[in-house]
């Protein structure tokens, strides 16, 4: 998507500032993908070769070192991809979006059918494999948000606010499914559709919070009202979450304490490794997508009304 | 500017005292219909007392909230008032304050009416005060600055509550517990942990939102 016309400037300094800038980003976008290689590599076909074709894919890294490698270059590729996207390339996230489809289906074939049942959950455990990596990512995802809220507070770039606006609402998408799976697994586990534990407590005040924000751009019509309202919005409301987090774990320590997650044994590694790179590489796509949307959405905002010709004025008169 | 500020908003409040006294009314009516809900057991309404007052004060201060900013929007005189040569923050400072003492005012005077309708009363009333105070402060500070916003949008009614109650969890929680705690009697002293809560909670949004006001009304 090409942004001309007089407002191109004001509308998105970076991307129109030189070719050589923009070569720089179509190179930041390889570094992310070599990036995201390296953490799948690490963090699942390593642990996958070694459980099926019992072969030491592992290069001489120690555990440590892969998961961290996994850990750290999935993070930097999703804020790479984030940064570097000027909003123009369609096909880039449409391929991340099917790798990331493809990864969640391979993680959900293995979690249902290869790994074994969970020795004290039975088949009930299994909700976890997409359970926890949507945990995370809907965390990551109103992370995102809140420094996409900070750099337009600061820097008044509107590529954040359309960056913003699609991070706050992939993490609402993430936090329901998370409040959803979490009913699911607490009704045949605790016998209840709900507990007020800690984490799905604040999961479900997050998701309240950032459904406000959303209802709230919806409401405000001047562009640049919208931006910055709901940027203070969403730092005041990401604000609270450590917040919320520990005062409904001292509120509920009188009731029952729920049971400390074990640690996770090799096989189940597989399962939720390959559904976390889905979530994430699906997280990231999504978010490049609705980004697009919103850019375009602000650009037809923020664009000077279009001169009337003589002939049509002569006409509307 | 502070002083100014909170004499002006003050001043504009003791004018609109009928507004005051129906959002009383209103809250009372909440804390009688409460009582509904759960059934004439005197045990059980005297046990969820706290809660009751807590949502009657949240629910009446939404109403107060949104009327905050109902006379700078009259005459564009909001844009009047950043025209000054003073800083915003002043003016956020001084409308949160007024906020908040009247937020107060409104909690001691449904304090009585908690007692009467759950048979709730307690001999604490200092430490009933101070937990009242710390209570609606979290109120008040978010709820000023979302006030701002939603002053200028359409349905405001509906917003402000939609944006202000997931954020006030902490201080509603807190302040539920440590109200409970002072009414039903606190052998273990628990509620003085509630306490820093609340003030943590309070000191994290005074300094937050006035902050971030600037960037709210700035044109």
């Amino acid at each position: 998507m090409q942004f001309t016309g007089p407002c191109a400037d004001f509308f998105s300094v970076e991307s129109s500032k030189s070719e050589g800038f923009i070569r720089m980003k179509r190179n930041l976008f390889w570094l992310a993908i070599a990036l995201l290689a390296a953490a799948v590599y690490f963090g699942l076909l390593v642990t996958m070769g070694d459980q099926y074709l019992h072969a030491d894919l592992s290069l001489g890294l120690p555990v440590g070192g892969q998961a961290l490698i996994a850990f750290l270059g999935g993070l930097a590729a999703i804020v790479i991809l984030l940064i570097a996207d000027d909003f123009r390339n369609l096909s880039r996230p449409k391929a991340l979006g099917l790798a990331g489809f493809v990864l969640l289906m391979l993680g959900s074939y293995f979690g249902l059918f290869v790994a074994p049942p969970e020795q004290f959950m039975g088949e009930t455990q299994r909700i976890m494999y997409v359970h926890v990596p949507t945990a995370w990512f809907a965390l990551v995802a109103m992370t995102l948000a809140f420094v996409a809220a900070v750099v337009f507070l600061f820097g008044g770039n509107y590529d954040w606010d359309a960056r913003m606006e699609a991070s706050i609402e992939v993490g609402v998408v993430l936090a329901f499914l998370l409040c959803c799976q979490g009913a699911i697994w607490a009704k045949p586990t605790w016998g209840v559709w709900w507990d007020w534990d800690p984490r799905l407590t604040t999961t479900a005040v997050l998701l309240f919070a950032f459904l406000g924000i959303l209802a709230l751009r919806k409401f405000v019509d001047d562009p640049h009202r919208r931006a910055m309202w709901s940027a203070v919005a969403t730092i005041v409301a990401y604000v609270d979450v450590p917040i919320v987090y520990f005062s409904v774990k001292w509120w509920n320590s009188l009731h029952q304490q729920q049971s400390n997650p074990n640690t996770v044994s090799k096989p189940f590694w597989i399962p939720l490794r390959a559904n976390a790179f889905g979530i994430l590489l699906l997280m990231t796509a999504f978010i490049m997508l609705r980004a697009r949307v919103a850019a375009l959405r602000l650009e037809h905002e923020l664009a000077p009304p279009p001169a009337l010709d003589a002939a049509e004025i002569g006409e509307n008169v | 500017m502070l002083i100014a500020a909170l004499r002006k908003e003050l001043l504009l409040q003791w004018r609109s005292r009928a507004q005051f006294m129906a959002v009383f009314v209103f809250g009372a009516a909440a804390l009688l219909l409460f009582s509904f809900a759960v059934g004439p057991v005197a045990e059980m309404l005297r046990q969820f007392s706290a809660g009751f007052l807590w949502l009657g004060l949240l629910l009446s201060s939404t109403l107060t909230l949104a009327e905050s900013f109902h006379a700078e929007m009259e005459n564009r005189a909001l844009e009047g008032l950043l025209l000054l040569p003073a800083n915003p923050r002043a003016l956020y400072y001084g409308k949160a304050i007024a906020n908040w003492l009247q937020l107060i005012l409104l909690g001691i005077s449904l304090v009585p009416v908690m007692v009467i309708l759950y048979d709730a009363g307690t001999t604490r009333i200092g430490s009933l005060v101070v937990v009242i105070a710390l209570g609606t402060a979290g109120l008040s500070a978010p709820g000023t600055l979302y006030a701002a916003m939603t002053a200028q949008v359409r349905s405001k009614q509906t917003l402000l509550p939609l944006l202000l109650f997931p954020l006030i969890v902490p201080a509603l929680l807190a302040s539920v517990k440590a109200t409970s705690l002072i009414i039903l009697g606190d052998p273990m002293n628990q509620s003085s942990a509630w306490i820093i809560l609340l003030v943590a909670f309070d000191a994290i949004y005074w300094s937050l939102c006035g902050l971030l006001f600037g960037r709210v009304v700035e044109e």
